[in-house]
């Protein structure tokens, strides 16, 4: 047997790939849950907090901006840790998949709401006058003439952001959910063979790839212009 | 109440973990002092490469930046942690900490500074050499100091990312702040210690965090 065979009788073992498949599949599967979860809920939470720092209630917006730094500045990790080890102390017991969901749908919620705020004071003033002027409300204002601008100039950041936080999915695999790497990672101690693992890199290349790829399209299409 | 707080901010606790979880911080500061200007350098040299002009040199670069941007972090880092053995080659966990690292933090720099140096018109350049300058000075002294300063709160923002991403070295047994809290925890059977992590964490990036994002409203305003 010549090294390359013994590589890839290791890293690619045919027989091992067969039957731990439908485990990594079905690891995509909680992977592909765990992100579109993590997406609604963050942009949603961040656009909401957006839009009532916009009403300019000086305590509130306070609030809002503690909140954002906290969860700018805490690494995902921590947080999934504090809150899956941590609650059940509080009389709370999430399960994996809930602690990594919530954790990571925290994080992009501070995140997005810095890039839609940016996006909404990115708006001249004149314009807010203007609209108000010709006999709008406050709210008419900013969902029909504010919004639809600053939506536009967060697409790029968003995409980037987004994908940067929905990779974080693999850290569920800490506290045990059977997600893409959890699965693999249990396929691989099973079967003493590293090919689980292997599959499992590619599964998160088959997701992510073109997302990434497609980033790189939205970013020199909706470019922030200098 | 008084159960959150003993199981929350238990201050016992937290005198008895002081140590340890003091011991887990200098560990990611270094671990920050040393994958930061790897990624740093990494990126640099995927930058100008990625800035060639011949495309046998900019799209293989390209590829390996989107390949790394689409990998999770700790992907890689399992993958080189636990599966490299099998191949006979047994690394520690902050080698592979540091490889990992290179790996995708460098990727994303690479694209922050390729972006930063495409902003540079390519008159300069022309201007530059034309004075005489060599091709190396006009890239050191022209257009790598404007580069980084039109991204800086792209790269400041980026710096903050890895030493988040520095916490996950707790998963290969590194002994960072979230490992050492982890290993405070387990053994108090309280969340106290974790808590102090997190309390660390906070204090230490918070004053990045406010200047970023003091950067990025003043980045998009003079965008209006």
């Amino acid at each position: 047997m010549t090294g390359w065979d013994r590589f890839a009788e290791t890293f690619f073992n045919a027989k091992v790939m067969a039957k731990y498949l439908p485990d990594i599949l079905y690891g995509m599967v909680v992977t592909i849950e765990l992100a579109v979860l993590i997406i609604l809920s963050g942009l949603f939470a961040g656009l909401v907090l957006a839009l009532i720092r916009s009403l300019g209630v000086r305590p509130l917006n306070w609030l809002i901006i503690f909140i954002v730094d906290l969860f700018r500045s805490l690494p995902p990790l921590v947080i999934i840790v504090l809150i899956y080890f941590g609650l059940p102390a509080a009389g709370a017991s999430p399960s994996g998949f809930v602690s990594t969901w919530i954790s990571l749908a925290l994080v992009l919620m501070a995140f997005a709401e810095e890039i839609f705020w940016a996006g909404i004071t990115s708006v001249p003033r004149g314009q807010w006058e203007a609209a108000r002027s010709t006999g709008l409300s406050f709210v008419q204002t900013l969902l029909e003439v504010v919004l639809p601008q600053a939506l536009r100039l967060t697409i790029a950041p968003l995409t980037n952001r987004t994908i940067a936080i929905t990779k974080g999915t693999a850290l569920g695999t800490v506290v045990a959910v059977t997600e893409i790497l959890g699965q693999a990672s249990s396929a691989m101690s099973n079967s003493y063979n590293p090919s689980p693992l292997m599959m499992g890199a590619t599964a998160y290349l088959v997701l992510f790839l073109p997302v990434v790829v497609a980033a790189r399209w939205i970013e020199t299409r909706f470019a922030w212009k200098r | 109440m008084e159960e959150m707080i003993q199981a929350f901010f238990n201050a016992d606790i937290a005198r008895a973990a002081m140590p340890i979880v003091l011991a887990g911080l200098l560990n990611t500061l270094l671990m920050s002092l040393l994958v930061v200007p790897l990624g740093l350098m990494g990126g640099l040299a995927l930058a100008l490469g990625a800035h060639s002009r011949h495309p046998l040199v900019r799209w293989p670069l390209m590829a390996w930046v989107d390949f790394f941007r689409a990998f999770p972090p700790l992907v890689l880092l399992v993958l080189l942690f636990a599966g490299l053995p099998f191949a006979g080659l047994e690394l520690g966990g902050f080698a592979c900490v540091a490889i990992a690292f290179f790996l995708n933090t460098g990727a994303y720099y690479g694209e922050i500074l390729r972006a930063g140096i495409e902003s540079i018109p390519h008159g300069q350049v022309e201007a530059a050499r034309s004075t005489g300058l060599s091709r190396l000075q006009t890239t050191t002294y022209i257009v790598l100091p404007q580069a980084v300063r039109n991204v800086l709160p792209d790269l400041l923002s980026n710096t903050l990312e890895v030493v988040k991403l520095t916490s996950l070295g707790s998963v290969v047994a590194v002994p960072e702040l979230l490992y050492q809290a982890r290993q405070a925890q387990s053994v108090t059977y309280n969340a106290t210690p974790i808590v102090m992590a997190a309390v660390i964490y906070f204090l230490i990036l918070w004053p990045l965090v406010r200047l970023l994002s003091r950067l990025e409203n003043r980045a998009l305003a003079g965008r209006g």
